[in-house]
């Protein structure tokens, strides 16, 4: 098999092969892939706004963006961002906890606040985790990169679209 | 090993059919200290302590706020705690101080917390925003479009989101922009000149308690002095004798009996805004009272439940500061989105010679 440069198919069909193996080895190609793209450029950006029906509280939209549409599943990024809306609720929830830690944070005119960390932060860190975790596992494999909100001032769920390497491979 | 057949191919694949993209410049200046986001703040703050305080660019009468509170009580400790507890109990200076340092720490909390400022969008994100509403109408005019609004429903209720012009955001239900600190506050109640701060949905509580314990101590230290003077002036001796044995209780009580109306008006109107889930904001705008009327207008955030409005609004959970202050500017990583358009374009070519090369290979 010569490696001419005027046979680009050839090369691809090896390169198919070797994206194959590399993808049978799960473990290695995910890692990879999250480092692979901090080289790629990047296409676009997606913008999930949020959702104001309940309020106030931070929700974000669960509509499918259209610019998503043929790099992943429908089911698989409504899951995503429903569960960063459960875990926002869990963050601002009203009960005991909440209460219990407002009085008692007014009780010391407010001083815990500087030595205690608050159940919201708590929780923000729980969903920085969970969004490294969604990018390692199904968003980088796929050219993609979810945004934690928070740095984005709680305004919107920014996913950056990378250029699509694996083109060939398809 | 598998990495290294996917690179070298790669690379032949892109390089016949367009030119490259240049690849990432490398930082070749030296490194810059690097700057923490308060520093490049946009917003009119002020910020102390390497961005650990926030204040807003006019502090306003803060400091006569703070000197009036120091002064009144450091009189009425001096002055006033010996005869009364001579003759009194000692518990007074006890809860005086008490409710000394409750008023001075709630005031410094609401004047040097971020009252819960919104970042300014992305430059990403306003072409986004821009994109989407310049899409239906797709007219270029040379002024100004009037205000942009959406409507969103919550509870029942129509509500407006303006468009921020400045912060190039829609701003969420009871944001509003302030204009002297030239920020998006959540939830923004007023600017108050006398914490010289904005009362907004972060520092709200901490305000509430500085004037509800405002009004107690001004009320007490109000009451107090009256006791040591009316005690003084017994047994035939007169006002005048008391006045001149003790005139620093003159002076608290002129400050005390002109406080002490305001201060407590202000803490009855803040408790009916806070049972009623209502900001200064709206309840001076009339959003919710049905000023136009309109008489299905309620004010779609309240719980229905004063006990329930009281708790939200007070002892529920303390939002993050969305701004960040003491974070580290971020690299200068604007330079892969520029060729946004010559990637997409590349990316399409490589698709159709791909597509081409293996067909025929």
């Amino acid at each position: 098999m010569s490696k001419v440069k005027g046979s680009p198919g050839l090369c691809f069909v090896e390169d198919r092969r070797s994206n194959n193996r590399k993808r049978s080895s799960s473990a290695m190609a995910e890692t990879h892939s999250l480092q692979d793209l901090r080289q790629a450029a990047v296409t676009s950006k997606v913008f999930v706004q949020r959702d104001y029906t309940s309020g106030t509280i931070c929700k974000f939209q669960t509509k499918f963006p259209a610019e998503l549409e043929s790099r992943m599943d429908k089911q698989q990024f409504e899951e995503t961002i429903q569960t960063l809306n459960n875990l926002y609720a869990e963050a601002e929830k009203l009960g005991g906890r909440s209460y219990l830690e407002g009085c008692l944070a007014c009780l010391t005119a407010y001083t815990i606040f500087l030595c205690m960390e608050t159940h919201y932060e708590k929780v923000l860190k729980k969903i920085a985790k969970y969004i490294q975790e969604q990018n390692e596992k199904i968003y980088a494999p796929l050219g993609l990169l979810l945004t934690d909100p928070i740095e984005r001032g709680l305004r919107v769920v920014e996913i950056t679209i990378f250029e699509d390497r694996s083109i060939g491979s398809r | 090993m598998k990495n290294l057949d996917y690179q070298q191919i790669d690379p032949q694949a892109l390089a016949t059919p367009t030119p490259t993209p240049p690849p990432r410049p490398l930082p070749e200046h030296k490194p810059r200290r690097a700057r923490r986001k308060w520093e490049v703040f946009p917003g009119k703050n002020r910020f102390c302590c390497d961005g650990r305080v926030i204040v807003a660019r006019q502090c306003g009468v803060l400091p006569l706020t703070l000197g009036l509170i120091v002064l009144t009580s450091g009189l009425f400790f001096i002055f006033d705690c010996p005869f009364l507890v001579e003759h009194l109990t000692g518990c007074i200076p006890v809860i005086g101080g008490v409710l000394f340092v409750f008023v001075i720490i709630s005031l410094l909390q609401t004047s040097f917390t971020d009252p819960g400022i919104l970042p300014r969008a992305t430059p990403e994100e306003a072409a986004d925003i821009e994109k989407q509403i310049d899409n239906p109408t797709g007219s270029s005019s040379s002024y100004r479009p009037p205000p942009r609004t959406k409507e969103v429903v919550i509870n029942q209720q129509v509500v407006k989101l303006k468009y921020c012009f400045t912060c190039k955001i829609f701003r969420p239900p009871r944001t509003s922009h302030c204009s002297l600190c030239d920020n998006c506050v959540e939830r923004f109640d007023h600017h108050c000149p006398w914490v010289g701060n904005c009362v907004g949905k972060r520092n709200y509580r901490f305000f509430y308690t500085f004037i509800v314990s405002l009004s107690f101590l001004t009320a007490f230290i109000f009451g107090c002095v009256t006791t040591h003077l009316a005690l003084r002036s017994q047994g035939g001796n007169g006002l005048v004798f008391a006045l001149q044995a003790s005139p620093a209780s003159a002076l608290e009580l002129v400050v005390c009996f002109f406080s002490v109306w305001s201060i407590l008006g202000l803490s009855g109107f803040h408790t009916y805004l806070v049972a009623t889930n209502l900001t200064t904001n709206e309840d001076i705008k009339g959003s919710w009272s049905g000023k136009s009327g309109n008489e299905d207008v309620g004010n779609p955030y309240s719980y229905n439940s004063i006990t329930k409005n009281c708790c939200s609004v007070l002892c529920g959970p303390m939002p993050p500061s969305l701004i960040d202050r003491r974070g580290f500017v971020p690299s200068d990583d604007s330079v892969q989105t520029s060729p946004v358009e010559i990637e997409l374009s590349a990316a399409k070519n490589d698709t159709n010679m791909v597509g081409r090369a293996v067909t025929s290979g």
